[in-house]
């Protein structure tokens, strides 16, 4: 076991660095100069190009002294250096938009986006699950046709389609006012709420956004189970739990499916990246403060150590739960620290 | 392509065959996932759709276009639309009456107009945001577009994103996946470590950062897709070469000193290729997905191109103007759906341990 997880440590640093050279690269490389937006006001991409040559003159010394700054006019692979030290010690710098620190930008975002993929990773593996199970175990019945035919078409539902019909259908447009089309909590919202108030103002305000981010992530998830519970319900053992006269309940609560579980825990790497993805959606549709809005804004402002820092963060964030979940797996299967990866 | 690989492989894995699902001797296996598909409804539909788009995108200047098919004017006819193609590529020109006009507005002229006489690019600021009618049948934007007319040309845009960008990756994909797959060791451990990296990377992050930072183009646009999006592809190759290059008749065919390409692309790679075409299918679903969230947040296609996510992005905005929302969004759902009940449908049929199951 120890030595899986050095193992596993030891490969984690080529990919780490990997990472960071690519945002850092991407970033650096990319056309558009940090330096002239922000002398041209700064906000929005289309106003880089909006200056005149006349004005030129005096503002190009204002950039030269605000590149040397923020390090700008070192070569890339010194800027690289010293922005990889300073990601170890957690120092981002400041925005290049208001002159914030970025890690206080990213802390303040952090918690609504973290509850917001939270609430969606549950409610993923809460609906997943029992449905997958109850498909395999009716394998083939008219039940499994039909939660297979709206698995697949839920999961052909374009995020952006359904965030779009819910804002128009029933968040207060022309139709229905059932859910509050944007914002985390009531405009009217005081910590002198009663508690129950305060809970029941949130869940009016999350319901949507969680709803949405996690449909795909279940339509998807309760396939991948029905298929590992097909699969070990085809196993010798179950026959014989079947044999010695178990009921049927307990031969696919306690038996089947502890190791149909296990394939699932690896699907969890597989959703983070995606949550994240679908949090910039999310929360831009409906402008929740969180860490994927802030995304969205930087890289339109192309505010470069923003975009850096949260490119990094969700990455190692994902890497973590990558090997979290790699480790999860070694635990509940020893075969896997034992004999190497299957194949 | 690889039409003679024979099913005699497959059979073997394959325990729960009933009688009829075995394939003619000496059958092709390409003709054999035909007919195996042939017989699955939900996966045909899919498959007909796909068509029907395809036919949508060919032939959209017929469908919906704001010049007649054929014009009466001053004793003469023409064939506007055919004659637009000319000029188009310069084989042809334009009459002098005829040259820059609005067609609708010829007096005296007697026309046969497309079923839609709109194009996408017909700004009409007197009608700004009109409900479905009988003259446009999906209403209208705020710049008074047809929205129908910048439907079934947006399935030109999302149908190009899809191949080109997952050409792209399927290139990248599968030459990554067979390198580390057929070599397995440390080149394995290395191209891993890659593979490990684009997990990692939120992809959809990565992806508007990098279309945000590049000229809006719908050429840059599916180039980013198809470059962040060739990991599954890879995996699948990689796990599908580490088996095969085991197999007797590689070791064979290395024996007789052929080269290491020649092996691993006309060797292993047309066994290999099954589940890669799966994963293809279904990622052609997938760019269209992206490529309408793209566009969706207004990142990587020009302004003033239509496509069904800019479409959809205008009706998030004005939410009175449903039919903005519901037409554009339901055309990238169908698409998507067809997409993927083909890629389940083939993967039905190309998956040994699927099999006669259904």
């Amino acid at each position: 076991m120890i030595s899986y997880l050095a193992q596993r440590l030891l490969l984690m640093i080529p990919t780490f660095i990997g990472i960071t050279l690519i945002g850092f690269l991407i970033m650096r490389l990319a056309p558009g100069d940090p330096a002239e937006l922000r002398a041209a006001g700064g906000l929005g991409a289309a106003a880089g190009a909006g200056i005149s040559l006349a004005k030129r003159g005096a503002v190009d010394e204002a950039m030269a002294q605000w590149r040397a700054q923020y390090g700008l006019d070192k070569p890339l692979h010194v800027q690289y250096l010293v922005w990889l030290e300073n990601l170890f010690t957690l120092k981002f710098g400041d925005s290049f938009k208001d002159s914030q620190p970025v890690w206080g930008k990213l802390t303040e975002r952090l918690p609504v986006t973290i509850k917001l993929n939270l609430w969606s990773i549950l409610i993923v593996y809460l609906v997943a699950i029992p449905l997958g199970i109850y498909s395999a175990t009716h394998a083939n019945s008219l039940g499994d046709q039909i939660t297979t035919v709206l698995a697949f078409g839920l999961f052909a539902v374009p995020l952006v389609w359904a965030a779009t019909m819910a804002i128009v259908f029933i968040c207060g447009g022309d139709f229905y006012y059932l859910f509050p089309p944007g914002g985390i909590e009531s405009l009217d919202f005081s910590n002198q709420w009663p508690l129950w108030k305060k809970i029941q103002d949130h869940a009016w305000h999350l319901f949507l956004p969680v709803v949405l981010l996690s449909y795909s992530g279940f339509a998807a998830l309760s396939r991948y189970m029905r298929s590992s519970v097909l699969e070990v319900l085809g196993q010798d053992y179950v026959q014989v739990a079947r044999a010695k006269g178990l009921q049927e309940k307990i031969v696919i609560f306690k038996h089947v499916l502890r190791n149909s579980l296990i394939p699932q825990i690896t699907l969890l790497a597989d959703l983070l990246p995606a949550l994240i993805g679908g949090s910039v959606i999310i929360e831009t549709i409906f402008s929740i403060p969180g860490l994927g809005q802030l995304g969205f804004e930087s890289v339109l402002a192309r505010d470069y150590p923003t975009v850096l820092a949260l490119f990094t963060v969700t990455a190692v964030l994902t890497l973590i739960g990558i090997l979290l979940s790699d480790l999860l797996l070694a635990v509940v299967d020893p075969r896997i620290a034992f004999g190497r990866r299957q194949q | 392509m690889s039409t003679q690989i024979s099913t005699g492989s497959f059979r073997a894995t394959d325990k729960t065959a009933g009688a009829e699902d075995v394939g003619n001797i000496g059958e092709g296996l390409w003709s054999d996932v035909w007919r195996r598909f042939r017989h699955n409804p939900i996966a045909l539909a899919g498959f007909y759709v796909v068509c029907l788009l395809v036919f949508m995108a060919l032939f959209a200047d017929f469908i919906a276009n704001d010049k007649p098919y054929y014009l009466h004017y001053q004793g003469q006819s023409y064939f506007p639309i055919v004659r637009g193609y000319l000029v188009g590529t310069k084989l042809g020109h334009w009459p002098a009456e005829l040259l820059n006009v609005d067609f609708k507005k010829l007096e005296g002229a007697k026309a046969f107009y497309p079923p839609i006489p709109y194009r996408p690019s017909n700004i009409n600021l007197l009608e700004p945001l009109e409900s479905p009618s009988s003259r446009h049948w999906f209403g209208t934007d705020k710049l008074g577009r047809d929205v129908a007319a910048g439907m079934i040309h947006g399935s030109r845009i999302s149908l190009s994103i899809g191949f080109v960008a997952v050409g792209i990756a399927a290139l990248i994909g599968i030459i990554l996946g067979a390198v580390a797959g057929y070599f397995g060791s440390w080149t394995d451990l290395t191209i891993s470590r890659l593979f490990e990296i684009m997990l990692s990377i939120p992809t959809f992050f990565l992806l508007i950062t990098i279309a945000a930072l590049l000229p809006p183009s719908i050429f840059l646009t599916m180039a980013i897709i198809g470059v962040t999006s060739w990991v599954g592809m890879a995996r699948f190759t990689r796990n599908e070469f580490l088996r095969i290059r085991n197999l007797d008749y590689v070791t064979a065919a290395v024996a007789l000193g052929v080269s290491d390409r020649k092996v691993m692309f006309k060797h292993i790679l047309p066994n290999a290729l099954a589940p890669v075409i799966v994963s293809v299918v279904f990622g052609v679903g997938g760019a269209i997905l992206v490529e309408s969230s793209l566009s969706f947040l207004g990142i990587g296609v020009p302004a003033e191109l239509v496509t069904w996510g800019s479409i959809l992005q205008e009706g998030s905005t004005t939410t009175f103007a449903w039919w903005l929302a519901v037409f554009p969004g339901f055309a990238i759902f169908i698409t998507v759906l067809a997409y993927y009940l083909v890629g389940e449908g083939l993967r039905e049929v190309l998956d040994p341990r699927l099999r006669g199951l259904r």
